[in-house]
C-alpha cells in the first residue's frame, strides 16, 4: 500500500446508470462522477442528489447495484465501478 | 449473449423442451401474463425495460441457487419491450424427477425474479395516462380468511 502526499488527493471515477423513473427525472441514463477516494454507494447517492438536476427527488434509500449486483448503501465503490440506482422493481 | 431476456414472444413449448429429459418425470411451469387492470384502472398495454446486463447476471444467480438447492433443471425467460394484454411477460419452467422439487423450485425462481431482477414496467391506461409501476406503493391486497 502506498502512503504519501498524493493519497489524500486520490479520486475515483464512476459510471452511474439510471433507469425508468430515475432516468426520466434526470433526463439522462448515465452520469460520470469523480469523487474523493474512499467513497461508498451512499456518497455517490448524496453527490447525485445534490449535483444533478432532477435527482434531488431520489429516495433517501433507493435500491442500488455495484457492477451488476445488488449492493447496500454502505458498500464501498472503487475506481471504474459501474454503480446503478434502481427504481422499485416491477418485473414478472 | 442474452440468455434470460428476450424481445420476442415467449415460446413456452421451447422452454419445456430445453429442460425435458428421460429422467425428469415432473415439469412445473409458471407464466406471468399482462393483466388488463392495475389498482382498479384499465390497462391498454405496457412496456418492459431492464438494466439488461444486471438482469442477466441476477437471473443466472437465481437459477444457480435453485439448481443448487433442488435436483432440477430450470428454464427462465423474461420478455422486454411493448406487450399487449394477455402476452406472457415471464416464464419459469422447472423439471425434476418428481413433482415436489419441480413445484418448489419453480415458485422460488419466480419469487426471486420479482424481488431481485431489475425490470421496470410502464403502463398505458385507458384514460390516456402513463405510469411506471411501483409495486411498493400498491394498496395491500384484500385478504379474506377462510370462513369469513
Amino acid at each position: 500500500m502506498t502512503v504519501g502526499p498524493s493519497t489524500s488527493a486520490r479520486t475515483l471515477t464512476l459510471k452511474v446508470l439510471l433507469f425508468a423513473t430515475y432516468a426520466e427525472q434526470a433526463g439522462r441514463e448515465s452520469v460520470v462522477l469523480t469523487l474523493p477516494d474512499p467513497a461508498t454507494v451512499a456518497d455517490v447517492l448524496h453527490h447525485l442528489r445534490s449535483s444533478v438536476p432532477g435527482l434531488d427527488r431520489l429516495p433517501i434509500q433507493p435500491l442500488a447495484a455495484v457492477n451488476q449486483a445488488h449492493a447496500r448503501l454502505t458498500a464501498p465503490v472503487r475506481d471504474g465501478d459501474e454503480v446503478a440506482f434502481l427504481p422499485p422493481l416491477a418485473g414478472g | 449473449m442474452s440468455a434470460f431476456l428476450t424481445h420476442e414472444p415467449i415460446d413456452l413449448a421451447a422452454l419445456i423442451r430445453r429442460v425435458s429429459g428421460a429422467d425428469r418425470g415432473g415439469i412445473a411451469t409458471f407464466l406471468g401474463l399482462v393483466r388488463n387492470h392495475q389498482d382498479g384502472r384499465a390497462v391498454l398495454r405496457l412496456e418492459y425495460s431492464s438494466y439488461e446486463a444486471m438482469a442477466e447476471a441476477e437471473s443466472a444467480r437465481i437459477v444457480a441457487e435453485a439448481t443448487g438447492r433442488w435436483p432440477v433443471a430450470i428454464a427462465l425467460e423474461h420478455r422486454l419491450g411493448a406487450l399487449e394484454i394477455g402476452d406472457a411477460a415471464v416464464a419459469v419452467v422447472a423439471a425434476s424427477a418428481h413433482r415436489a422439487a419441480a413445484f418448489e423450485a419453480c415458485r422460488y425462481v419466480i419469487e426471486e425474479v420479482k424481488r431481485r431482477v431489475p425490470v421496470w414496467k410502464k403502463e398505458f391506461y385507458a384514460d390516456g395516462s402513463v405510469e411506471w409501476v411501483d409495486p411498493t406503493r400498491m394498496a395491500a391486497p384484500i385478504v379474506t380468511a377462510p370462513g369469513q
